[in-house]
Order: C-alpha cells, then structure tokens, then sequence
C-alpha cells in the first residue's frame, strides 16, 4: 500500500484545485461508505480531500427559492431542522432514514448521491421534489438534475476535477407535499429492498395537478416514472387512482434477483410503497389546505 | 482470547505500507488537549485504542455495523470505526472514559448496572455512549422510540430490555 496524502482545503476553489490535479483523490466527506470501501480494498485512493471544512459544503440555507443543502451537511443536522422537515417531511424522512444516528453524525445527502447506490434512501425523495445538484469544476458550475447524477451502480456524471457542492430543492408549491417509503428485513439499519417517493401538488378543491414519483433499489438507478405520475395528475388521490400508480411502478420497475429480493417481490413492492407514499404525500397536502 | 490479541489480529491496514506522509492532528479527548502524528488512515477507534491507550472504547465489526465504537465528537455520536482520526482535527471527543465524574458513575453508567443493561459487557460502551448522546437528541417518550434510536447499537447477548429501562430510567429522573 503506498502512501496517502490528506487534504483540507478551505474553499471549493481549493477543492476543485486538489481535486483537478490528482486523478486519484477521492471526495472525503462523512466517510460512512467511501471508509468501508476503502478498507476492503473497493477503492484506493491517492489522497482523501477532506471537504467538511468548507463552510459552504456544510450549510442549510431555506429563503423564498428553496433550499440550498451543503453538500458535506451530516444527515442528523439535516434531520433535526425544523423548517426543512416542515417543507419536505419525505426529504427530511429520507434522511433519517440512513444507516443509524451515529451513520447520520457524519453521513451526508451529497454523499448518498455520490455513492450512487441504486437503493439510497435520499436520490428517491430529491427526485420527486426536482432536487438539482450543484457542480464545481476546473471550469466553473453547473448543474443537474438529480435524476440524472447517478448513471450506473457507483457511478455519476462527475468528471475529473469535479465535486458535488450544494443540492438546491425548489421551496414547495401551496397545497404541495411529499413522502418516502422503504422497504428492508429489518426496522433499521439496512439496504432497501425497495424504496418510493411521491409529491403532489392539490388545488384548492382537492384535484392533483402535478404529481412526481420516483421509485429506488429496483433497477441500476433510481427510476422517475411518468405513467405513474399521470396516473395521479387529475384526480382526487382515491384509492382508484393510486391503484393505478402502483401499477405502473411495479410496470416502470426492472429489478434484479439478489439476498434482498427476488425481481418478482421487487416489483410487487415497489407498487405497494408507490401508492402508500402517495397517499402519505397527498395526506399531509390536504392537511396543509386545511390550515393555510 | 484476550481483546488483545483479538486486536493486533485486525490491525487497521493489513499490508505493509511506507507512509511519507502524514497527519498532524491535535485533538481534545475527554477534555485534555493532545496531539498526534499519524499515518492519515489510523481511524480515530485505532487512534484512541492504539495510540492513547484509551481502550473503552470497543471494536466490534469495524465497519459501520455493530455500534461498539460509538463517541461522541463534537457533541454528535458517530462511529469512531468510520471516522479518520485527522478528520477530528480540532474537534472535542468524549469516550467512555470521559463519562464519569472521578468515583461518581454517570447517571447512565449507573443506570446500565441498575437495570441490567449488559451481559458479557463488550458493546457497552457503544451503548452507553448512544444512550448518553440520545438525552439531547429529538427522540421520541417511549420505549419504541428509544428502541429506534437505538438501533445502531446491536448486542449479541440481546440485554436490549435492560438496556431500554435504563435509557427510560435516566429519562424519567430528567422530566
């Protein structure tokens, strides 16, 4: 094994500069998985850059646009901000849901993304809230949506020289809220076997007029899928309607057989938790038109 | 065997390395202001266990699952097995160690002994130090919540209802 260097840059500019120079250098942010790897021997970097102390990467800011999520931010900080599980009780759900608390003390959002595990629990919730990821780069920023970050197992658009800086979600229309649901063997501490996310959006006589749905762990990416979202769009959430969401996520669904699950159950999940989230996020919009 | 040995059958980087580079760290564990320099990869477990001799803190799996090596760092509990020390630079760290007041036992520590939270001990000090963070933590009044909170902590001889009274027991003294 040969030598690693650590660094601490204290900008992103620095970052972007570390990152630029050395192929081999890896992202450090909490650790939780880029350790374990590591250690196993998955990956062997030349140098950990260690971006936590960059005061931006490790920011919740909330204004009238939306929200702008350090990408560095632990997930406990996350899920303890009272405003932001107010705006997005699926995000913030989500985020609560990884690993344990002590995973969550030094566990990040920009983290699970650049891990891109089909099954993490937070790509499901950013999709279905039109979450973009925020790029540095020698050439300056860009950004997308996360839907698009992750394009295999383990893999994301980030070129060299690139690091994930900030996840920017859209504040929430009126009458507009969301939901995620997992599904593992145990209560805690485990891979999803399944995973889904809705947000809808109710007008003021309880039709929905714009719904997102995202399904994770059942195909190499976590999955929008549009015919479940236009299942929903126009109606009153019923159980006919969700039903017909659920179909086509279990249709939208090409999950593989492995320890968690057969293809066959993973589909079938995949519906069941489609429709549940949906009616959790259509839920919780009524409740929000009801106390305006 | 004696964890001793258990440990230098795991050391933290099995192969032979020439480290030339590496990490200054200065670190405040249980108050006292220290310093190390360190290959950047010595997990801040390996730190505490093999460098300061604070062998309290236990290593169990070694990757993220078990919870015996919980601290607190920051005033956060983390997982000191997924934790590079360098990456605690600056930071102030409390171990098990740090829980007791001379001879006077935390409320915590106490509460273990009192409601039988433990059997053959070794993830105890993973679940005192989860149990002892939870207090300031949004977590929920009831067993079911203390239960969830502390699912990142795993006991092979399965004290969990013990060790459920004793983070309740503490809780109830504090409403």
């Amino acid at each position: 094994m040969v030598a690693i260097r650590y660094e601490t840059p204290r900008s992103v500019s620095e970052a972007v500069r570390l990152m630029a120079a050395d192929p081999g250098a890896r992202v450090l942010a909490g650790g939780t998985d880029l350790l374990v790897q590591f250690r196993t021997g998955v990956r062997q970097p030349s140098a950990f850059v260690d971006i936590k102390r960059i005061p931006e990467l490790m920011s919740i800011a909330i204004d009238a646009h939306g929200l702008r999520l350090g990408a560095a931010t632990p997930a406990a900080v996350i899920g303890e901000h009272a405003e932001l599980r107010r705006l997005w009780p699926g995000l913030a759900e989500s985020v609560r849901l990884i690993g344990s608390t002590q995973i969550q003390g030094r566990g990040s959002v920009g983290g699970n993304l650049c891990n891109a595990s089909p099954a993490a629990d937070t790509t499901c919730a950013l999709i279905v809230n039109r979450a973009e990821c925020v790029i540095a780069g020698p050439n300056g920023e860009r950004t997308v949506p996360v839907e698009a970050f992750s394009i295999a197992p383990g893999r994301t658009v980030l070129q060299p020289g690139e690091l994930l800086v900030a996840i920017r979600v859209p504040r929430p229309a009126a009458r507009t809220s969301d939901a995620y649901l997992r599904l593992i063997p145990r209560t805690e501490m485990d891979i999803a076997v399944a995973g889904a996310a809705a947000s809808v959006t109710l007008d003021a006589a309880g039709l929905c007029t714009t719904a997102r749905v995202a399904i994770g762990a059942v195909a190499p990416t976590a999955l929008r899928v549009p015919a479940a979202e236009q299942a929903l769009v126009g109606s009153r959430l019923d159980e006919a309607s969700l039903k017909r969401a659920a179909d086509a996520a279990s249709a939208a669904a090409r999950p593989i057989d492995d320890k968690r699950g057969t293809t066959a159950y993973r589909r079938t999940v995949a519906g069941v938790l489609t429709r549940r989230a949906a009616a959790i996020a259509a839920a919780r919009a009524r409740e929000q038109g009801s106390h305006p | 065997m004696s964890p001793t040995e258990l440990d230098t059958q795991a050391p933290p980087f099995a192969e032979p390395h020439v480290a030339d580079q590496t990490a200054d760290v200065a670190l405040i564990v249980n108050g006292r202001a220290l310093r190390l320099v360190i290959d950047p990869r010595v997990t801040l477990l390996d730190a505490l266990r093999e460098h300061l001799q604070l062998t309290g803190t236990k290593k169990g799996c070694d990757h993220g699952q078990c919870g015996a090596c919980t601290v607190h760092v920051g005033g956060r509990r983390v997982l000191s097995c997924l934790t590079l020390a360098a990456a605690a630079q600056g930071q102030s760290i409390t171990t098990i160690e740090g829980l007791a007041e001379s001879d006077r036992l935390h409320p915590m520590q106490q509460a273990f002994i009192d409601c039988d939270g433990f059997q053959c001990g070794y993830c105890t000090a993973g679940q005192i130090m989860s149990a002892v963070a939870l207090l300031q933590e949004p977590c929920g009044p009831d067993d079911d919540d203390v239960r969830e909170s502390m699912s990142g902590n795993i006991c092979r001889c399965g004290a969990y209802p013990g060790i459920v009274a004793a983070v309740q027991a503490v809780r109830g003294r504090r409403r």
